[in-house]
């Protein structure tokens, strides 16, 4: 029986279909004559491969084919970079099958094409596989001893290394009277969306195909897989069905989008290969494996004079499309929304034998809170100082606005962050979050556990430079179809945009009918990354809504025999500028739409917006933890993420996202990790063994939605908001848990934090292994 | 007849009889996937954890890739599409809408299924067990709040329609 | 991540199950819940030549109490959610009632048995704990007939039991509780419905202690010092239960120093050194009566 609720903010478009169980993934795509793949993968580290037989799984009853690198004909595509491609970086690439070598468990060797997937894995078992095995380089201090070099033609395991500054930081950290240094970690995890990878490939002609499952980034992937096809890129189109969740890393390219299409276009026939959940955790991008040490220098007043700092990142076997920015992010963001004057960074990418990294929610933003903000902890501490007057001292604010950060990225000009009061919003977290009342039980044991509080402080970029493409098109019905390059990945891209092209248009969103998912929708596109879906991807709607408005206009003069400066756009129709008589002409869109018919036209514009600046979101994040020290558990009692993100076009959604994603940064702090043991094994191949929140574990969370900041770079004032929950939360946890055990001396330097972690940690503090090693 | 060979099933899906042959290592959410075209049931992860492709087996939550459609032979089972009234959405589905309890929406249909069991048998449960009743459901998106809020909305909602 | 081939028998009686398991020597495994093996079958870590499914055999889900002796017979495909709703349970042995919350989740209890969870005896595990501290005693069919083993000599190892090969648990068996029994279930797990870290089940009262810990080593693991300490002060557990439980602790300190704990990625042998001795306490802490019985 249907019943309406009794109140509600209206509900999502997307919502009904995928209630209902009617929403199409991947997986529920069924195509006539579709066989089903499955990759084999390398279950070593690194190693020669031996001998690679298939004959046997060739042969088995419902087996139409198994593929392996000969497939390619001589030359296998090396998987590109999208992001970031610093100079060294292409001689890491990727191809989709292992060429003679494999470097880290689940590197696809083979794929197997079989009438169902049950018999595919059943051939899978089929398959001879002999590697010889190498010494496995397990993590960034290995990497750069270079004893064991993955890339052979490299020379050595150092992808790319580069120096960034602004300022004078030598002389400024000279300067300083106080500097501490210390080691941070970040560990290893991954995004983890609940649906996991999946694709379906067809050819419908020996020069045409499709490709289901797309996402995320649809046109750059077109591109690169057509070229690697030797196809026209309009000839291959990429479709998005409904995705279950990105979180950065679906929708990347990876080997099987080049396996699927070989597989289908060799075999005439549709090819699907839905990702299993073990092959997901050794094959999908993992993130955050980053060793960062850094200095802070502080004069006299405590103020902040200079930061510098070593980043390794971690990289993984393999440079995926973005891995990049993990580690230049990370440093760039390592002075944060502090009045840091001077900074110098040494960043190096290094290949491990593990799964090439790539972004995850926030990537190199986590990691930099994460660093600077337990440092500015520890320096408190240090100092006898209160950290929050600490950081009050050295926030920015509205007058420092906005505030040049200079070119800490290579091949990027200099940067600035775009207004807001950094310091205005940690005080607005404080009050909400009732610091004062909270901070009388900080360090405190009641009832055995040991109470904390902690914040962190962040600003993060979005957007960026990156071009957009909508369309918007007038039906004979007047409804509005807007046909948009940004993606879908689960964030209810549809309902915002029809929101925004509604306001611009002066109509009701319920009369746009979104459409996007395709690749043969538009000749170009964006994505969805960097939370740039509203920040570019709206502003391109409201210039497109601009110029449709004035072609409406144009088209109404043209039939009323009116000067276009007599009439105007209001609401949806086009009327005479002052109606005196109160008799003017109006025109509703359906009507404009016959009069563009009538002249052979359509009521059509189609935008191209090249966004011309980057947006900086700021906010702050604070915990209360209590810690139970016998045991190592620890219960978030409170948790509070502020930010601004200049405007909230949806708010409930943003809301959603916020809350959505501290949650999964507590995840990551207290569950998530993935663990490779000395050889290279991942052991960490199950959802038993991968831990991600439940319903159970981290109720007391809530976040605050500024829009007191709106950025100038674009119409709707918006900034990213999809990153604010996650961003902070390592930094917070780290404090909150680590000023609970400051009585028994204990300073978290690692984000991972578990009833194991804390047990060493507060027996090394028993133990009097000074906690403060680190220190300069 | 090999005991691996596949066997027809018979047994009643969303109120409606079907039979359908199956090899006896197939999962229930596989066959109601591909044989009955049940495209709602989802498959998160296919060793029991994430909860996607909870449905009802005899009116009690389960995982579909638990059990092997061989065992459900004489069984009435439940999927997300038996829980979807023809003329629009039920009103737990109504209050996830409203509360913003999805977002991506793979795991949707799995917590419709577990929170709708759990207010059949708890017409009025507090927090703490809507929590514990969905904590065999993975969300990676929402971060459980407004799936909760959307449980104890839907309990709120029908007490006061059922009161006099 | 689709199961292998295998052979299904579905068999009505008991007999039927144990010829079926017969005719494959030692390839074929009974199939109660399925909600270890399949999980296992799907990573293909087991491949079990036929399986035998155990839910269409008529009488295997009884719950009885013996007119006699007052045990409480419990069939070995009992679902795990029977055991958290059956007044039956929840009055003659409450620490059953109370150990079903902690095992996983709402849908795998209602497929999950009481016979597999013990079969399968995987040592973080709760109710293989439970069955060595209530005393029970499994009830085994096989070719040669049916035999009885003590929970305490039922499991072997890691996933090894009493039950060989072609056998099959068919019954559990609780002896009666004696008048003024305490019992009670403590884990720390890494989040709601997980495998134990480390786990204490225990009962006191009326009769020798029994404290068994879980998630510890291989198998559910008796810890006698422990026992020792609560028989002492059992008594006293009214008025001075705090200092009981610190007793016990101390106590299980001494157990654990000299098992060989497992270390896994959930946690280091080092930490359930140092934790088992709080959550037994704990579990003392949260003993109650088991209420007075016919």
């Amino acid at each position: 029986m249907t019943r309406p609720l009794v109140h509600g903010p209206p509900a999502r478009r997307e919502d009904a279909a995928l209630l209902s169980g009617r929403g199409c993934f991947v997986d529920d795509l069924q195509l006539p004559g579709m066989l089903h793949a499955a990759v084999l993968r390398s279950p070593h580290a690194h190693g020669d491969i031996v001998e690679l037989d298939v004959s046997q799984a060739a042969a088995l009853p419902g087996v139409v084919a198994v593929l392996t690198a000969a497939d390619f004909g001589g030359s296998m595509p090396r998987i590109p970079i999208r992001l970031q491609p610093f100079d060294g970086l292409e001689r890491m690439l990727q191809t989709p099958l292992a060429e003679g070598k494999v470097r880290y468990v689940g590197e696809p060797v083979a794929m197997v094409v079989a009438q169902d997937r049950y018999v595919a894995e059943d051939a899978l078992e089929c398959i001879m596989l002999d590697i010889a095995p190498q010494p496995a380089v397990i993590d960034a201090d290995a990497a750069l001893a270079d004893d064991t070099i993955l890339h052979a033609a490299a020379g050595s395991n150092v992808a790319c290394r580069y120096t960034v500054a602004r300022g004078t930081p030598a002389d400024a950290m000279a300067r300083a009277v106080y500097r501490r240094t210390a080691r941070f970690r970040s560990h290893r995890h991954t995004a983890l969306p609940l649906e996991t990878r999946g694709l379906v490939a067809e050819w419908t002609a020996a020069d045409r195909a499709r490709l289901w499952g797309a996402a995320k980034v649809t046109y750059f992937n077109r591109d690169a897989l057509a070229a690697a096809f030797g196809l026209a890129p309009e000839a291959l189109e990429l479709i998005e069905l409904d995705v279950g969740g990105s979180f950065g890393v679906r929708g990347e390219l990876y080997p099987e989008d080049y396996l699927v299409l070989l597989a289908a276009r060799r075999l005439g026939r549709p090819v699907k290969w839905i990702e299993d959940r073990r092959e997901h955790l050794a094959a999908t991008n993992h993130s955050r494996d980053v060793v960062c040490e850094v200095t802070l220098g502080l004069d006299a007043e405590g103020r902040f004079l200079a930061m510098t700092g070593t980043v390794h990142a971690d990289l993984g076997a393999y440079i995926r499309t973005n891995a990049a920015v993990v580690a230049s992010r990370a440093a760039q963001f390592l002075p944060g929304p502090y009045r840091i004057e001077h900074a110098e960074f040494d960043v190096a990418m290094l290949m491990t034998s593990k799964t090439p990294v790539g972004t995850l929610r926030g990537p190199g933003r986590v990691e930099a809170n994460f660093f600077r903000e337990r440092l500015i902890d520890m320096i408190a501490t240090d100092i006898g100082m209160d950290p929050i007057d600490l950081r009050r001292r050295n926030l920015l604010t509205a007058a420092d606005m906005p505030y040049a950060i200079g070119r800490l990225v290579p091949n990027e000009g200099p940067g600035e962050y775009d207004g807001g009061d950094y310091l205005a919003g940690l005080d607005g977290l404080l009050e909400a979050f009732g610091w004062e009342e909270r901070r009388a039980l900080q360090g405190r044991e009641i009832e055995g556990r040991r109470h904390g509080i902690g914040v962190g402080c962040f600003v993060e970029s979005s957007g960026g430079r990156s071009p957009e493409t909508a369309r918007l098109s007038v039906r004979a019905d007047g409804r509005v179809a807007l046909d948009i390059g940004v993606c879908a990945v689960g964030q209810g891209v549809q309902s915002t945009m029809a929101v925004i092209a509604g306001e611009a248009l002066g109509i009701d969103p319920a009369r746009v009918d979104v459409r996007h998912g395709t690749t043969s929708l538009l000749p170009s596109g964006g994505g969805t990354f960097h939370a740039r879906s509203v920040v570019i991807g709206g502003a391109c709607v409201v210039a497109a809504a601009g110029r449709l408005k004035a072609e409406a206009v144009r088209l109404a003069a043209l039939r009323l025999n009116r000067s276009e400066a007599d009439l105007v756009w209001q609401d949806g129709s086009v009327c005479q500028a002052a109606e005196e008589d109160g008799t003017g002409a109006v025109l509703d869109l359906a009507q404009l739409s016959a009069i563009a018919t009538e002249l052979g036209q359509e009521l059509q514009v189609l935008e191209v917006h090249h966004p011309k600046a980057t947006t900086y979101s700021y906010g702050a994040h604070a915990a209360h933890v209590a810690v139970d020290p016998a045991t190592g558990f620890v219960e978030v009692l409170g948790y509070l993420a502020l930010e601004d993100v200049g405007r909230a076009v949806m708010p409930q959604l943003v809301h959603g996202q916020a809350i959505g994603a501290a949650v999964q940064g507590l995840g990551e702090v207290f569950l998530e990790q993935i663990v490779h043991d000395a050889e290279g094994q991942l052991l960490t191949g199950s959802l038993a063994d991968y831990l991600v929140p439940v319903a159970t574990d981290f109720p007391a969370v809530d976040a605050i939605t500024w829009e007191r900041a709106a950025s100038p770079s674009n119409p709707l004032g918006a900034k990213g908001a999809g990153e604010g929950g996650i961003i902070a939360t390592a930094a917070a946890i780290g404090n909150a848990v680590s000023a609970a055990l400051a009585p028994l001396g204990v300073s978290l330097t690692e984000t991972l934090i578990t009833p194991d972690v804390l047990r060493r940690a507060i027996r090394a503090a028993e133990a009097g292994e000074d906690p403060r090693k680190d220190e300069t | 007849m090999s005991r691996a060979a596949p066997r027809t099933v018979t047994l009643t899906v969303n109120g409606r009889r079907c039979s359908a042959d199956t090899e006896p290592r197939r999962t229930l959410g596989d066959f109601l996937r591909q044989e009955l075209g049940l495209t709602g049931t989802h498959l998160g992860c296919e060793h029991g954890v994430c909860g996607a492709c909870t449905v009802l087996l005899d009116g009690a939550p389960v995982r579909a890739c638990l059990l092997f459609a061989v065992q459900a032979e004489g069984a009435e089972v439940v999927t997300i599409e038996g829980l979807t009234p023809p003329d629009g959405l039920s009103d737990l589905q109504q209050a996830f809408s409203a509360a913003h309890a999805l977002q991506c929406g793979f795991c949707t249909p799995g917590f419709i299924v577990a929170a709708d069991a759990l207010l059949r048998e708890t017409p009025d449960p507090d927090e703490e067990t809507v929590r514990n009743a969905l904590s065999g459901n993975i969300c990676r998106c929402t971060g459980y709040l407004p799936i909760v809020e959307a449980v104890l909305a839907t309990a709120r909602n029908r007490r006061t329609e059922g009161a006099p | 991540m689709k199961p292998p081939v295998f052979d299904y028998c579905a068999p009505e009686s008991l007999e039927e199950a144990i010829a079926c398991l017969a005719e494959y020597d030692e390839d074929a495994r009974p199939l109660a819940g399925g909600q270890s093996m399949v999980p296992m079958m799907a990573l293909r870590l087991v491949s079990p030549a036929a399986l035998v499914d155990l839910n269409g055999v008529h009488g295997l889900d009884s719950e009885a109490l013996d007119p006699d002796s007052g045990a409480l017979r419990l069939g070995a495909m009992l679902r795990t959610a029977r055991l958290e709703r059956s007044p039956l349970v929840a009055r003659h042995q409450p620490l059953l009632a109370a150990a079903a919350p902690w095992i996983a989740h709402v849908a795998i209890r209602n497929r999950g048995t009481i016979g597999g969870s013990l079969s399968h005896a995987d040592p973080a595990a709760e109710l293989p704990a439970v069955a060595v501290a209530l005393d029970a005693r499994m009830r085994i069919a096989g070719p040669a007939g049916l035999r009885e083993v003590p929970a305490a000599e039922f499991f072997f190892g890691l996933f090894e039991t009493a039950v060989a090969p072609g056998e099959i648990l068919t019954e559990i068996v609780f002896p009666k509780m004696p008048q003024g029994r305490h019992v009670a279930l403590y884990e720390l797990a890494r989040r709601h419905g997980d495998f134990a870290m480390a786990g204490v089940a225990l009962a006191f009262g009326g009769g020798p202690a029994r404290v068994v810990g879980f998630g510890l080593t291989d198998r559910p693991v008796r810890l006698s010092e422990a026992e020792a300490a609560l028989d002492a002060g059992a008594a006293d557990f009214g008025s001075a239960g705090k200092e009981l439980a610190a007793s016990v602790a101390q106590a299980a300190a001494a157990d654990v120093s000299a098992l060989d704990l497992n270390d896994d990625l959930q946690a280091s042998a080092a930490w359930r050194r140092d934790a088992a001795p709080v959550v037994a306490a704990r579990a003392v802490a949260a003993a109650r009566p088991t209420g007075g019985q016919p």
